[in-house]
């Protein structure tokens, strides 16, 4: 049976560990790993887990599962009343034409939201991987480690989605005007809304003789996972991870798991410099350290050596050090899949397809499409929040939000559609530790521990930003972070002044060692309320001016 | 005199047997505050917030600096340091991870569902007891052993002794309800049961010392993890929470249970054709007919703006869990008993770090439980609806619940 725990939910109650020990397994903090494909005969277990989550994060199969609301927008609660549809908009929803390209995370979930948000019309599914939707979190995670098999990841949802799949094919073109999708295969797929979900690809290593060498591997689609799984099941002598971020922590935890040797270079300071920071980086340096990984930080590899049979042998540093390594596993972060939609019209850049809130696509002049929709990690979305900056997310959890937001909007009249404002959430698994974000982290000039303490390895970091909270990262904390969450919405200042439990003696906000990049000014701000997607709403506060 | 608040009318045992209607009251008014300076908050929102608000201590010694007075009176075995439920972190985390080593995942995951056949082992027994009875009281034939004789398992009390740490277990509960006397009479009663079940602990330990077994009192006392281990006296403050807090509240939950189901006949019978269903039945009725009604005892560190009050730093709160998860803004239609209603949140076991240590075994034991009497008692009959009530407006539940049977079915006979 297929399951999926949404993560980013999930606050480490371990009650689906007690009830169905083979499927969920809790690290030595407060994260969980799972079995997305456990055997039928666990179905008893695994509803008892589900039944169990206190957060309601499990979901099998359904049409339920990833398109559920925790509470559903029920009509008495809309102040307008209910919503009426024009005859036009009726008849859409009833038998209009929706095509998704890209059938994963996002399209799936978008294509639930569709059915269980009473489209009836006809649903089409484009995705160049010849898979059912599966999920990739556990790719880096329990699949490296030969727990779960990298085919056993595929995602839950029923058959009563009716949908028409073309697996296996690519999307060539887009015909705006004509609404049509151009196929590798050459066929074109009419549509009448359409649903860009294309995601994005690791980014290979540069130089492609190197990185077609034997052992040369990236992390990103099932197929990338099972091969360097097997690679890591023969024990190779030392594998080499490229970049420090997250999936490469995680691929250099899911070694030591093995008891492999294992060296990571990174580019910055520390590991998950990038994403959370020097600060916070330094921990995961010490967490890295502690399981017994050479990490080696302001280093590049400049060179990858093959031997004779173009097998891989040796890693050359910008410190002109040398490595012999089996394997190299490129971790350098991801290209969006945006090729396709070249002169298409639409507004397109190396950071995705830009959309509004609602996730209209723009097209090239910025304005909106009516009928184009984007969610995931191809789209550039505008958040408030952040200065209405466009973000650009990977992040498993606003895959979901967006794609169900852009669902409901794809059937909803103007007055009725949900701006996405969710503010992001992002986790890792590595070395035991659940490490957990809120808001944009990068999108700070100071941060403050306000619980525990790095040395602990245990805390809550608060990031600000012109005296503002914007994010908060949690290492083995993650009950906490819905608080922090909420100062987030409401733009609380920053540092936070209250007391707390487990605070430390001091709190001296100090800079969050970014490395170098251009923020741009704005001096007003914004702030959100309510929690469910249908029920965020801005606005504006000029309070920090 | 001034007319009793809501909440005071919730504390009136006159409303133990229905006090929702008094909890839809207080919905009204999300945070309340009463004469005393105590808040009251009563909606689900809210409660979840507070559940997850640093500023929020669960220990009340904050409460009492603050006003400046003496310390509060001493809550468990005399001398022994305050158990984790009512300790923040890093103490709170600190004791409660050491405590799960023995107990749960991630260091003894398969403990709690190992003991599945041999939970189903001891209610057949139970219920094999009462044959050729026409009348039984679903609380003290069932419910109210079954959790007993369980602890008792875990925590590694020996049978012979099980009598004897009924009585204490009981004795102990039954100081807790301020309807049973002045603070006076139940303090000093508190405090010899306490220290008897200290003295009776310690010898425990002391036996299980010199001879470690399986249970979780020497796992406790034994443990070499990464993290070291409880000190002896945390080791038996511990193990004396864990008798107390997994006790009543395990015997209301089967007790509300069983009386939820026997007002709701079309899901007794379905509960008997499909077991399955007492997976989300016994969710729902943590949600419906929850053991604890509400927390009290929790302490604001700072000012928290919240639901448009501010409630000011040092004061008390009170989180009624009950009115939170009969919220109609979080459920639909919260006032029906809905055996498999999708999204179940409830706050029957809280929310936060506090959530309950005990919940999965707690868990297995009323869908098992429930499982059992819906399947073996062969026409039940409420004697009395409502029931009698135990005075106690926290761990709420029936005393009694008298139900008329037509016979017992043998074991295995659906
Ligand atoms: C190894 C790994 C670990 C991760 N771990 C975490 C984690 O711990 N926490 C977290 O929050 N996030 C994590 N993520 C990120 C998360 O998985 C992504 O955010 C999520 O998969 C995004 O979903 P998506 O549907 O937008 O895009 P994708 O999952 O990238 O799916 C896009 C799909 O479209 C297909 N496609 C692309 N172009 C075309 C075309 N032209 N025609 C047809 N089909 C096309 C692609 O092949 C793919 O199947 C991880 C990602 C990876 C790879
Ligand atoms: C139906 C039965 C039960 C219910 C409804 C219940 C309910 C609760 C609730 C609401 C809390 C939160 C207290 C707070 O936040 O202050 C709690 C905590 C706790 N429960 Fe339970 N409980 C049950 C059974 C058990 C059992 C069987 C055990 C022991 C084996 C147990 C042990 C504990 C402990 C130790 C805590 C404190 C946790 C902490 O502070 O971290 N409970 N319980
Ligand atoms: S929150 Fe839910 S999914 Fe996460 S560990 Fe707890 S029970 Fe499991």
């Amino acid at each position: 049976m297929r399951v999926v725990v949404d993560l980013t939910r999930c606050q480490g109650y371990a009650q689906c560990a007690f009830l169905a020990p083979s499927v969920f397994r809790m690290q030595s903090g407060d994260a969980l790993l799972y079995d997305s494909n456990p055997d039928d005969a666990l179905r008893e277990q695994i509803k008892r887990a589900a039944a169990a989550c206190p957060v309601q994060a499990i979901h099998i199969g359904g049409m339920g599962t990833l398109a559920a609301m925790q509470k559903e927008p029920a009509q008495r609660r809309k102040p307008r009343g209910p919503v009426r549809l024009t005859d036009a908009e009726a008849a859409f929803k009833r038998g209009g034409r929706i095509v998704i390209v890209g059938a994963s995370l996002a399209g799936l979930t978008a294509a639930l939201m569709l059915r269980t948000q009473g489209f009836a019309g006809s649903l089409t599914l484009i995705g160049d991987e010849a898979y059912d939707p599966y999920d990739r979190p556990p790719l880096s995670k329990q699949v490296l480690t030969g727990w779960v098999r990298a085919d056993h990841t595929l995602l839950p949802y029923s058959d009563e989605l009716d949908a028409d799949w073309h697996l296996g094919v690519r999307a060539m073109g887009l015909d705006l005007a004509g609404r049509q999708v151009l196929l590798a295969d050459g066929n074109r797929v009419q549509f009448d809304r359409l649903l860009i979900a294309t995601g994005a690809r690791a980014r290979p290593w540069p130089n492609d003789a190197e990185a077609s060498l034997e052992g040369v591997e990236v992390v990103r689609t099932r197929d990338d996972a099972a091969r360097l799984q097997r690679r890591l099941a023969a024990r190779p002598g030392r594998v080499l991870v490229i970049g420090g971020g997250f999936t490469g922590s995680e691929v250099a935890s899911a070694c030591r798991e093995l008891g492999l040797p294992v060296t990571v270079t990174e580019r910055g300071a520390t590991p998950l410099v990038g994403a959370l920071g020097g600060v916070v980086g330094a921990v995961a340096a010490a967490l890295q350290r502690d399981h017994g990984v050479d990490l080696r930080c302001g280093v590049t590899v400049t060179r990858l050596e093959g031997d004779a049979n173009g097998r891989l042998r040796r890693a050359h540093f910008s410190d002109g050090s040398t490595l012999n390594v089996d394997v190299a596993v490129v971790a350098l972060g991801a290209i969006r899949n945006v090729e396709w939609l070249r002169g298409s019209g639409l507004a397109v850049t190396r950071w995705g397809v830009a959309c509004d809130a609602a996730c209209h696509a723009f097209d090239i002049n910025g304005l909106v499409t009516g009928n184009i929709f984007v969610a995931g990690d191809v789209a550039r979305c505008p958040h408030p929040i952040y200065d209405y900056q466009f973000l650009s997310l990977e992040h498993w959890g606003n895959a979901v939000t967006q794609a169900k937001i852009a669902a409901h909007n794809m059937l909803s009249p103007e007055a009725d559609r949900w701006p996405h404002l969710a503010i992001p959430t992002f986790w890792s698994t590595q070395f035991g530790v659940s490490i957990k974000s809120v808001g944009v982290p990068t999108f700070s000039d100071a941060l403050v521990i306000t619980q525990g303490s790095l040395a602990e390895r245990r805390f809550v970091a608060v990031y600000g930003y012109k005296g503002r909270v914007t994010a908060a990262v949690a290492f083995d904390q993650p009950k906490w972070l819905e608080f922090y969450q909420g100062l987030i919405d409401a733009a609380a200042p920053f540092p936070p002044a209250f007391r707390t439990v487990h605070q430390p003696a001091e709190m001296r906000p100090v800079p969050p060692e970014f490395p170098k990049r251009a923020v741009s000014e704005h001096e007003a701000t914004v702030m959100v309320t309510g929690r469910e997607p249908y029920e965020r709403r801005v606005r504006w506060v000029y309070r920090h001016l | 005199m001034a007319q009793a608040s809501i909440f005071e009318q919730i504390l009136d045992p006159a409303n133990r047997a229905n006090p929702y209607p008094l909890y839809a009251e207080l919905r009204k008014t999300p945070v309340a505050r009463e004469a005393d300076g105590t808040y009251i908050v009563s909606t689900y929102d809210e409660i979840v917030a507070l559940l997850h608000d640093p500023r929020v201590s669960s220990d009340i010694r904050n409460l009492v600096r603050q006003a400046g007075a003496t310390p509060s009176p001493q809550e468990g075995p005399p001398g022994l340091p305050e158990p984790f439920i009512r300790r923040d972190p890093p103490d709170h985390d600190r004791l409660r991870k050491l405590a799960m080593r023995p107990f749960g995942p991630p260091h003894t995951p398969r403990r709690i569902d190992a003991l599945r056949p041999w939970l189903v082992e001891t209610t057949t027994g139970l219920l094999d007891a009462l044959a050729g009875k026409n009348q039984v009281d679903i609380v003290g034939d069932v419910a109210y052993p079954f959790p007993v004789t369980v602890i008792c398992k875990l925590l590694g009390v020996p049978r012979e002794d099980e009598a004897r740490f009924h009585e204490l277990a009981d004795a102990g509960i039954e100081t807790l309800d301020p309807t049973t006397g002045t603070l006076e009479q139940r303090k000093a009663k508190r405090d010899r049961t306490n220290a008897e079940l200290g003295q009776y602990l310690a010898a425990l330990a002391d036996a299980h010392l010199r001879q470690p077994g399986g249970d979780l009192l020497s796992g406790f006392l034994t443990d070499n993890g990464p993290d070291g281990r409880m000190s002896r006296e945390e080791v038996l403050s511990t193990a004396a929470l864990l008798l107390v807090a997994g006790h009543e509240t395990t015997v209301n939950l089967i007790a509300n249970g069983m009386l939820t189901l026997l007002r709701h006949p079309g899901v007794f019978e379905r509960l008997r054709r499909e077991p399955e269903l007492s997976i989300p039945l016994v969710e729902e009725l943590l949600r419906y007919e929850p053991p604890v009604q509400f927390l009290p005892d929790r302490v604001t560190l700072a000012d928290i703006d919240i639901a448009g009050t501010t409630i000011p730093q040092g004061s008390p709160l009170v989180l009624m869990l009950a009115a939170g998860s009969r919220d109609p803004e979080r459920f639909d239609d919260p006032d029906r008993f809905m055996p498999d209603r999708p999204n179940n949140s409830h706050l029957g076991f809280g929310s936060g770090i506090h959530y309950c240590f005990g919940a999965p075994l707690a868990r297995l034991e009323a869908q098992i439980a429930l499982t059992e009497l819906a399947c073996r008692l062969e026409h039940p009959r409420l004697v009395a609806d409502p029931p009698p009530y135990r005075p106690n407006p926290t761990l709420r539940g029936p005393l009694h619940l008298l139900v008329e049977v037509d016979g017992i079915r043998a074991a295995g006979v659906r």
